[in-house]
């Protein structure tokens, strides 16, 4: 039904919260988008009128990149700093964290599940 | 927290004389610094530096990309060459 940017939204939640499914649009956007459209943020996503939608999507068309393009240029930075041969580049690279954590404990998000390593024989 | 805008980006003078000089006479010379701080200000595009990492220079040529960048980004001060007792194709990848 309620179709913006390419992802379906929660049929029975506030519209202020169905946004937030929307990659690029979390409370803070959602919030603006609603004020510059004037719609009401407490409206269920299914109560939603064809016109409230149009003019959703066109907001967000207008003001804010998401989903495919927003992940596109998150890449293409990364991307920037590894062919520069940056520090940051570096770390992308290798999968550690970017800046400057500490990587002797934790770290775990970057890294990944742990590999055990060198375990002797029990 | 980022530097004051009223300053501008830190730029090692002496390293920008050196580079002014080269563009006055545009003339391509590999400068040797210390200047690891020194953001990278668009004059030095084309130029190669030769970058200090505590033990040697690592040789940098600037390119547009790296504008706003410090000079020391390029120059890696560590070298990891794999933990102890762990025999991988790291070791061979660091070269």
């Amino acid at each position: 039904m309620a179709r913006i940017a390419g992802v379906d939204l929660p049929k029975n939640k506030r519209i202020e919260v169905g946004l937030t499914y929307i990659y690029g649009i979390g409370a803070q956007k959602a919030r603006l988008i609603l004020q510059e459209t004037g719609i009401n943020p407490d409206t269920r996503v299914h109560q939603l009128t064809d016109e409230d939608a149009a003019k959703i999507r066109a907001s967000i068309d207008a003001h804010h990149k998401v989903e495919g393009e927003l992940r596109t240029e998150i890449a293409m930075n990364i991307k920037r700093l590894i062919d520069i041969g940056s520090y940051r580049g570096l770390r992308h690279r290798r999968g550690l964290p970017v800046r400057g954590q500490n990587t002797k404990n934790n770290s775990r998000t970057r890294k990944g599940p742990k590999k055990v390593i060198g375990r002797v024989k029990a | 927290m980022g530097r004051s805008l009223k300053k501008g980006p830190f730029i090692d003078l002496n390293l920008k004389k050196k580079i002014d000089d080269l563009n006055r006479t545009s003339a391509k010379k590999v400068i040797k610094t210390w200047a690891r701080r020194s953001t990278i200000p668009p004059e030095f595009v084309g130029h190669t530096l030769a970058v200090h990492n505590g033990n040697k220079f690592i040789p940098v040529f600037v390119t547009e990309n790296m504008v706003g960048h410090k000079v020391g980004e390029f120059a890696p001060t560590r070298i990891f060459r794999g933990h102890a007792g762990k025999l991988t194709e790291r070791k061979v990848s660091l070269k």
